[in-house]
Order: C-alpha cells, then sequence, then structure tokens
C-alpha cells in the first residue's frame, strides 16, 4: 500500500469537517502514517474468500410494527438549539445544494 | 420535440417516493404532511446522541409490493451509511441501500408499447426540510436558512430505471405509469405537488449509434409537466454545445420552471465521496419465500391489467374514450365503470360520468357507492333524467351525499310527458318558421337549435332524444 | 462501603435506609472528588428523591428491586434525561438528553439510585482517561498514575469507595482495562446481551455497556438487572435477561480452560506470573488445562483501530452545531461545521476521526476497512475454533498494572497497544470478564482476564469467583 501522504490527510480533514493547522497536518500524517504502517501485516494478507460478518450472531428480520410511539415535546427540541427561529432550527447560509 | 437530424437523447430517471406509513422509517413519530415544525421528531429522527434505528415492517411490505409490480428480484439486502454533511440531516449521514438492494432488476411495460428496464428500488430514509431566508426563497443569495425535522425518517422507496427512455413523451408515459402503480400498491399517494414523489432525469445525447455521452442529473422536478420541459431543454443545451464543438460537463443541473431552462447545481468533477459502509446499527433484511408469496398475494391489480381489463369491453373506442379509460385508470375509478358496464349501461356514458363528474370531485368519491352510480346512469339511459339532469345529480350525491331517485325529485326533474313535449315542440316551430324550414329541408344542424330551444323552455327537464324524435315526427 | 448485595439486602429489608445509604456515598464523593476527578456531575437532588422513593416503597412492604437503594455511578457517554452528559468532551458542554439510555431506565426499575456522571478518555477514546476534556481522573489506588480508560471515572468511583457499582462502556477494552488498573471486577457482556439505545455512539458493531464492582457476585447482580431483549436496539439479543446470580458459584470442576499464548505474550513478567498463578487455582478446583494458540488474535490490533475509527468517524459526525451542543458561528453553515468541530473535538478524537475517514475513504475501502472487515470474521473463526477445545480461555486483561500520568501520550501507537488482550473480544462479540488476581510493581492490582463464548457469562461468573476466592476475597 502506499504510504499517507500530507495531501491524503489534508482531503480526509476536509471531508470530516476539520480544520488542521500546518503543523497538525505533519504531525497527524506521521501519526495516522504509523498505525497504518503496523497495519501492513493485515493488508500483506490475501483474504479473497473471506467474508465481512454482519451481526455476530446472525440476527436477522428485526422490524417493529407501523404503529405511533410519543414523539419529543417541541419546546424541549428546540431549547437544544444554539440557534432556532420560528420553532425551526437556525443555521447560517448553506452554500450549495444537497447532493 | 425532435432533436436536430442524426441525435437522439438518452434518459434514465430515478424517482423517490414517500411511503404511506403510519410512522416513519425508524422510529415511531408520525409520518404525516403539514404539521407544525419540529413537531413529529424524537431521539431517533433527530439523531441524537444515542439513539438507535429500528425498521418499519410496513415499508419493508411497501417496498416489496414495489418491487413485485416492477418484477424485480426481491433479495436479501443490507442498510448502508451514506455519508455526507448538510443541515437537513440529523446525522450527516443518511440510512440507504447500497450493493445489496431489496429489489434487484426489474422492468415496466408502457401503455405506448415500450419496456423500460428497471435498475432498483430500494429503501431509504428522507431528509429534514430547509427553507432559505433573504434572497429569493432560493439557496443562492439567502442570508441563514431554517430546518424543519418533520420529513426527516420518513420512509422513502428510490426506483431506477435503466437508460432506456429515448423521448421526453415516453419519459413522462413512465412517470405517470409508475405513479399509477405506486398508487394501486398503497404505496403512495403519488403527489408530486405536495413532494410526495419525486424525480431526478439523468439527460445525454448521441449521434445514433454512438456510445452514451456524458450526462447530466436534473434533480427534484415535481410535475410531469416539468419534466418532459427540462428534458427536452438539457437534451438540446447539449445538442447545441456538442454542435458547437464543446464538451459536456458531467454535473447536477436544477430546473427552473420559471426561465424554462436548466442550470448548474454542482460541478461532479469533486465527486463525493460518500465512503458507504454497511449500517452496523441494523441487521439483513432476508424476506423469506413464505412472506414475498404474501406480499403478492395481497397486491391489487396493476394500471396496465386494469386498463387491459377494461379495453376488451369496448369495440372500436373511440380516441375520446380512450381518453376517459386513461382518465379512469388514472384516478382508479374502474369499479364504477365496470360495475356500469355489467348492469348493460352504454360504454361511452359509463366512462364519460366517470371521468368527468366523479373527476370532477374526486375527494368525496366515496360519497358515491356503485349501486347510485349505476342506478343514476340507468336512468339517464332510459331517458328518465336527460344528460344535464344526470350529471347534476351525481354532483349532488358527491357532494352531499344522497340517493339518485330522492336525489332527482328533489331537484324537481320529473320525466317531461310526451304530450307536453308535442306542444312545446309546436309551440316553437310556430315561433321559429325560418328555421323550421331549413330544417324541413335537410338542414340537420337546426335540430341543435330546437333541442336548445326546448331546454330553455322546459329548465332542462326534456330528453334531447325525444325532442329529435318529436321533430322527425314532424317533418 | 456495602457491596450491592449487602446494600440491597439491608435496604430491602428495612435495616439501612437507602437515604443513608446516599448520603454515605455523597460523603465519599465530597471527600475525594476534587482531587481525583471522577465525576463530572452529582446530581444530589435526583439521587435523593430516588433514594426516598426507595423508602417509601420499602416502608409500604414493596419489592423494591434487585439493587434497592444501590447508588451507581454512570460513564457520562450515558444519556440520563436532563442531566449533562458530556462525553467528557467540549462539543456536548451543557447538552442534557431529553431521555434515558434503556440501561439507565432499567437500573432505576430495579431500585438503583444514579448519583451522577463520571469522566471518561473524550467519547470512549482512550486507555487512560487522559484525553478527556475536562482533565484526566487519578487513580485512587495511586494518584500518580492512571485509572485506566476509557472508563477511568467508573472504575475510580468505585475503587475509591465512592459508590459499589458503576456502568462504564467497552468497545477495546474500556471497561476491563481499567478494572484490572484500578483491581475492580469488569465485564464486557455478549454483544447485544446489553441495550445500547442510550450509550453514545463510538464503534457502534463493537460496544458494549458493563458494571464495575468489587465482587464477582456484585457483577453478575448488576448485569442480570440491566441485560435482555430491547425493542428500541436492532442488535439486541432477542432473549430476555439470563439467570446469572444462581450460577456464580457454580464452580470449574470439569471445564477446559484455553491458556493461550496470545493473551500473555508480551505482559510484563509480574502479569505473566499472576495468570499462571491463576492458571493453578483453576486447575486445583478441578478444571483441565489445555495450551492454545490462536494466531489470529495478533491481527486484531490492526483490524480494531480501521474498523472502530472508521465507525466512529461516522457516529461523530451528527456533532456538527447544527441542533443541540457547542456552535462556533461562521458565515456559511460548511464554515460553521468546520469551526464547531475543530474547537470541540480533542486531539485523540480528531486522529481517530481522519484515520476513520482515510480507511472508508474512495480507493482506501477494500484494503483498510474492507480488509478489517475480513480480519474479524477470522478472528470469529478462530475463537469458534478455541471453543472447540475449551469452555473458556485464560488470558492476562492488559500488559502491564497502572501506568504513569503521561508515559504512554507522546506517541499513540504505545497507547493503543494496551488494549491488545481485550480487543479480540470485542471484534467476535463474544464476553470477557476481568477479576483482580495478584499485585504488582508498587502493590498495584493485576488483573486476570477469562473469556467464553456468546452467552456463557454465567460460566465466566463462576470462574471468576473461584479465582477471587483464591486471591482471598470470599
Amino acid at each position: 500500500m502506499p504510504s499517507l501522504r500530507r495531501e491524503d490527510v489534508a482531503h480526509v480533514a476536509k471531508l470530516a469537517r476539520l480544520t488542521m493547522s500546518e503543523a497538525e497536518l505533519d504531525k497527524f500524517t506521521e501519526q495516522l502514517g504509523q498505525v497504518l504502517e503496523h497495519a501492513s501485516d493485515m493488508n500483506a494478507l490475501d483474504l479473497d474468500g473471506v467474508i465481512a460478518t454482519a451481526h455476530p450472531f446472525g440476527l436477522i428480520n428485526v422490524v417493529r410494527e407501523d404503529v405511533r410511539l410519543p414523539s419529543l415535546d417541541h419546546d424541549v427540541v428546540i431549547a437544544m438549539a444554539p440557534d432556532a427561529e420560528d420553532g425551526r432550527f437556525a443555521v447560517p447560509r448553506i452554500l450549495g445544494e444537497a447532493p | 420535440m425532435t432533436l436536430p437530424d442524426g441525435w437522439e437523447m438518452v434518459v434514465g430517471l430515478e424517482v423517490h417516493t414517500e411511503l404511506k406509513t403510519n410512522t416513519k422509517m425508524f422510529c415511531g413519530c408520525a409520518n404525516a404532511f403539514g404539521a407544525a415544525p419540529n413537531t413529529n421528531v424524537c431521539p431517533i429522527c433527530l439523531g441524537l446522541p444515542g439513539s438507535l434505528p429500528v425498521l418499519n415492517v410496513r415499508a419493508v411490505e411497501l417496498a416489496m409490493a414495489i418491487g413485485t409490480a416492477l418484477h424485480s428480484t426481491i433479495s436479501p439486502s443490507t442498510f448502508h451509511r451514506k455519508n455526507y454533511f448538510y443541515p437537513d440531516m440529523p446525522k450527516d449521514f443518511q440510512i440507504s441501500q447500497y450493493d445489496l438492494p431489496i429489489n434487484a432488476g426489474g422492468y415496466l411495460d408502457l401503455p405506448d408499447g415500450s419496456q423500460v428496464s428497471i435498475e432498483r428500488a430500494h429503501l431509504e430514509e428522507d431528509t429534514g426540510k430547509s427553507t432559505h431566508l433573504g434572497g429569493s426563497g432560493r439557496i443562492h443569495g439567502a442570508d441563514r436558512s431554517l430546518v424543519d425535522y418533520n420529513r426527516s425518517g420518513v420512509p422513502l422507496v428510490e426506483i431506477v430505471s435503466g437508460p432506456d427512455i429515448r423521448s421526453s413523451a415516453q419519459a413522462r408515459t413512465y412517470a405517470a405509469e409508475l405513479r399509477g402503480i405506486l398508487i394501486a400498491t398503497g404505496a403512495s399517494d403519488g403527489r408530486m405537488e405536495e413532494g410526495s414523489m419525486r424525480i431526478d432525469a439523468n439527460v445525454s445525447v448521441r449521434r445514433a449509434g454512438d456510445p452514451f455521452g456524458t450526462r447530466c442529473e436534473i434533480k427534484n422536478l415535481n410535475s410531469l409537466r416539468s419534466l418532459v420541459r427540462a428534458i427536452d431543454f438539457e437534451a438540446a443545451r447539449q445538442v447545441e454545445l456538442l454542435e458547437g464543438g464543446g464538451t459536456v460537463r458531467q454535473e447536477t443541473r436544477h430546473w427552473d420552471e420559471n426561465l424554462g431552462a436548466t442550470s448548474t447545481m454542482r460541478v461532479k468533477e469533486e465527486a463525493d465521496d460518500y465512503r458507504y459502509f454497511r449500517e452496523p446499527d441494523l441487521v439483513d433484511l432476508v424476506p423469506d419465500q413464505a412472506w414475498q408469496d404474501r406480499v403478492r398475494a395481497g397486491l391489487k391489480p396493476m394500471p396496465a391489467e386494469r386498463r387491459a381489463t377494461l379495453s376488451t369491453r369496448l369495440r372500436d373506442p373511440s380516441p375520446a374514450l380512450l381518453d376517459a379509460l386513461e382518465v379512469v385508470i388514472d384516478l382508479g375509478l374502474d369499479d364504477f365503470v365496470v360495475g356500469a358496464l355489467d348492469a348493460g349501461i352504454d360504454a361511452d356514458l359509463s366512462f364519460a360520468r366517470a371521468a368527468n363528474e366523479i373527476a370532477g370531485d374526486l375527494e368525496h368519491a366515496d360519497n358515491l357507492s356503485l349501486a347510485s352510480y349505476v342506478a343514476t346512469l340507468q336512468m339517464e339511459q332510459s331517458g328518465e333524467l336527460s344528460a344535464t339532469q344526470a350529471k347534476a345529480v351525481l354532483v349532488e350525491i358527491l357532494a352531499n351525499g344522497g340517493e339518485p331517485v330522492a336525489v332527482a325529485k328533489s331537484k324537481g326533474y320529473e320525466r317531461l310527458a310526451s304530450d307536453a313535449l308535442g306542444d312545446v315542440v309546436a309551440q316553437l316551430i310556430d315561433e321559429h318558421p325560418d328555421e323550421w324550414a331549413r330544417y324541413r329541408d335537410g338542414d340537420e344542424k337546426l335540430a341543435q337549435f330546437f333541442i336548445g330551444q326546448v331546454m330553455k323552455l322546459t329548465k332542462g327537464q326534456a330528453n334531447g332524444k325525444e325532442v329529435i324524435a318529436e321533430l322527425q315526427a314532424r317533418r | 462501603m456495602r457491596t450491592v448485595r449487602q446494600t440491597a439486602l439491608d435496604v430491602q429489608s428495612g435495616d439501612a435506609s437507602a437515604l443513608s445509604v446516599l448520603e454515605e456515598s455523597l460523603a465519599a464523593i465530597r471527600a475525594r472528588n476534587d482531587d481525583l476527578n471522577v465525576f463530572l456531575y452529582v446530581d444530589e437532588e435526583g439521587a435523593r428523591a430516588a433514594a426516598s422513593a426507595v423508602d417509601e416503597r420499602v416502608a409500604r412492604g414493596e419489592n423494591v428491586g434487585a439493587l434497592a437503594g444501590v447508588p451507581v455511578a454512570l460513564k457520562d457517554n450515558l444519556c440520563q434525561t436532563d442531566i449533562p452528559t458530556t462525553c467528557s468532551s467540549k462539543i456536548l458542554e451543557g447538552w442534557r438528553p431529553p431521555y434515558n439510555a434503556t440501561v439507565v431506565d432499567r437500573l432505576l426499575l430495579a431500585g438503583a439510585v444514579p448519583v451522577g456522571k463520571t469522566n471518561l478518555d473524550e467519547f470512549a477514546m482512550g486507555s487512560s482517561t487522559e484525553n478527556s476534556a475536562f482533565g484526566p481522573t487519578k487513580n485512587p489506588l495511586d494518584t500518580t498514575r492512571v485509572p485506566g480508560g476509557s472508563s477511568g471515572g467508573s472504575a475510580a468511583a468505585v475503587a475509591a469507595d465512592m459508590t459499589p457499582l458503576a456502568l462504564g462502556s467497552d468497545t477495546g477494552g474500556s471497561i476491563r482495562q481499567p478494572a484490572a488498573l484500578c483491581g475492580l471486577i469488569g465485564v464486557k457482556p455478549t454483544y447485544g446481551l446489553v441495550s445500547r439505545y442510550g450509550l453514545i455512539a463510538f464503534a457502534s458493531s463493537l460496544d458494549q455497556i458493563g458494571p464495575l464492582t468489587t465482587t464477582v457476585g456484585d457483577a453478575a447482580m448488576a448485569l442480570e438487572a440491566i441485560a435482555g431483549h430491547d425493542p428500541l436496539d436492532s442488535t439486541s439479543l432477542p432473549e430476555p435477561s439470563p439467570s446469572l446470580v444462581a450460577h456464580v458459584d457454580d464452580g470449574v470442576a470439569g471445564k477446559r480452560v484455553g491458556v493461550v499464548r496470545e493473551l500473555i505474550d508480551g505482559a510484563d513478567e509480574e502479569v505473566v506470573a499472576a495468570v499462571e498463578r491463576a492458571i493453578a487455582v483453576l486447575k486445583d478446583a478441578g478444571a483441565t488445562i489445555v495450551e492454545l494458540s490462536v494466531p489470529e488474535f495478533r491481527l486484531g490490533l490492526s483490524a480494531y483501530y480501521l474498523i472502530a475509527p472508521a465507525e466512529a468517524s461516522s457516529n461523530l459526525a451528527r456533532f456538527d452545531g447544527v441542533r443541540y451542543g457547542l456552535r462556533v458561528d461562521a458565515g456559511d453553515v460548511t464554515a460553521m461545521m468546520e469551526a464547531t468541530r475543530t474547537a470541540g473535538f480533542g486531539e485523540e478524537v480528531k486522529r481517530r476521526i481522519m484515520l476513520g475517514t482515510y480507511a472508508l475513504s474512495a480507493g482506501y475501502y477494500d484494503a483498510y476497512y474492507g480488509q478489517a472487515l475480513k480480519v474479524r470474521t477470522l478472528t470469529i473463526e478462530a475463537f469458534r475454533r478455541a471453543y472447540r477445545e475449551a469452555d473458556l480461555l485464560i488470558g492476562a486483561t492488559t500488559p502491564s498494572v497502572a501506568f504513569e500520568f503521561g508515559s504512554k501520550t507522546a506517541d499513540p501507537m504505545a497507547m493503543y497497544l494496551s488494549d491488545v488482550f481485550t480487543i479480540p473480544s470485542n471484534l467476535s462479540g463474544e464476553p470477557a470478564i476481568s477479576v483482580p488476581f495478584g499485585t504488582g510493581e508498587a502493590g498495584l492490582p493485576i488483573g486476570v482476564q477469562l473469556l467464553g463464548p456468546g452467552r456463557s457469562e454465567a460460566q465466566l461468573f463462576a470462574g471468576a469467583r473461584v479465582l477471587e476466592i483464591a486471591d482471598g476475597r470470599p
């Protein structure tokens, strides 16, 4: 596997909505690189026929009936908001449409 | 609309429909339109820390019903997280299905005889809704946005067609037929204007024989009319671009109904990395054969089947009758028509009164029983009621209930005695000698004139056919 | 300090009031909390109300429940209605959940008295509680050393005699390792035995809630009270709570105990010696000893440090400043989210979020996260093979006794390595228990670990009880 590059870390920080200083980028590149390096023993294995496990005890088809359960009180919900208006959560302007 | 010679458009549609369940996909909050903001929310659909999703069995069954109707293979499936940040997404990931959807493959036969393949129809949860303040109400130019999470967690099925559609008309037919199916399965109310059914169109163009061109996605078309206009505009835009030596950039575009044009929303070069991985808080869905059979057994007939059923009872249907047939299928009024046909009512009449009168007050269709419908039409067919009167009776029953004989009486619709009719006709012949002369000489058009006059005098109580009989007798 | 068992007996019989038991607990907290930094929040008012309610019910002759009047400390990643719940993070500072975690409801149903929320490594990411945004917690047995993590506060609460019971969460060892470092019993149950509803998620496929106590019997009582199917958790096992207390004194006669090299090699000499003594005790008690090697366990660390951060990177995305918690304002919503998360998350959390995001990202998924999931399957199959030869397995809980503050913080990998013996059970979803057995350097406690197949908690308690008695705590 190619070793972790600084621009990979910068890209990933953006994806994760985290701002990194130059010093932090350097430090994290080194530290994450070490973890990934440690994982090289795992990477080297040929696990082609192995399938990922879903639930360790094979649970399937867990569903609930389509019946109403109590919702939260509106006032309680809005009280948590850092900023609210007209019963809605307020956020600064959104620059792009949703994917 | 046709493209310049040698070009063809290639269209695939992604249709999202909200499911008609009582509660949301993963929690017991109400799935309801129009509630006050943030009143149908709980820790789960708000994505509060510590909350966990539990799958709504009715959503699964409606998804299976849709898959059955689309001839898909109902398969063991898994949920995945689609990770991206957006304020209307409480968890900043959406629980959806990725490489193992509940319905794989399938097809849709269209009334025009063409077939469109279905790639998949999968389950996912809806997001909250934002309103944008300041500026035009659209995102661009807004100062801030307000988010309502009532819609967050509402169950959705996304139906993805293959890139088989070759015209905007075919796209419209596909969307209309799919909508009919979604309504017939009970999965959806198909109300595009309320946003319970939303369409994204993937459009590209190519010269016939060439491989597929670069496609653009037009998002959130919420009427069949917009669908057609947007596809036509986009295909034409791409052709013009390519003929001018340019290239089509792969991007997501927004359709502006007022401007009648698509515009860039987002360029797909910085392709979103959704980092899909299996949702660890849910377990796999493995619908066994018994469950699938129960769903299939519970399905009502689909529009195509109902269309065929009705068509076989028509001999040489006129274009008008075929139009009425479409309306009847679209609005699910077949039972009225079939009942009327079974009772010996004339086909034109059976269809017309459903496609017009009942369709005109669909909200109250429940007020009209099949028996009342048939009885009213029988009175019209026998001449007891004129067409105008029969229509009025139906409108009244739909609005306020009641039953035909009583309603007719209360409106004063008594059958005009034939000698009374004779007197009226004689009177009119006297009053309009010129018109009578022309009619007697063979101008059939004047029959309508006399019918109109008779109706005026008798306040609509006369029967048109009987008037004609009188006129002819006196010729 | 009374044990859980003794408290429940005394309170239910009327010999002691729940209120008086609570006052002793609150006094112990007041005496040492400022120094040790165990509790981030103490709910005196709520606890007194709960204790009074228990006393009233006792006075009316009602059966209050198995944990009548027992003061409980809750790790601060467990939601409790209207009580500040922070996950030891600035991003949730001041947030009060509008609902209870299911385990909290079950504790209340059993008559327990929640006393407050304990310190942890931020979002449960760490092995020393040094990653808390609100300062570290000191090990009550030696305040120059860490109590372990991430459930360090919960372990310290019990070790400092503040409460006889604490709940923690274990994703890679976060109950068992602090239990070992503080001389306590710590249990990671079978995945799905205890509902995760209301546990603020770190790694959803690995997290489990469990008890920390001073005795095996207490741990069995506590686990019985909180375990069993929960319709709010889709991954919860279908069965109701199992019978555990009744089996604590079953012994180990006739059991095959597997000694797993990979769960011992690499530990300090004194820890290895303690494990060997424990093996001898079990043999004397009638167990057959089997030597096993499970090389797949060596891959566990790599797999864990890709799976856990990957899931965490997604679980922690919701902390974006929009709906609750910290918000740092900015001109547009994306900048606001970025500013909020950058200010709100500590360094270890950022490190793991980025590692996890990378492991899931396009082009790298197959090599990292995808590969790690396969290693997980190998681990499950390896355990399955091991349990054909043995009924339970034994090893060390952690490589060393409690270490000094700052001794592993310079290099993240050094800290991650302390999870090497506990991680395999999280990957397989199978239960494990840490039992204090002997002491090491400077008289600090050593933990020995017993592991079993899914749903085998009863036999783990039985084995742990044998060790407990041999270690001088009948």
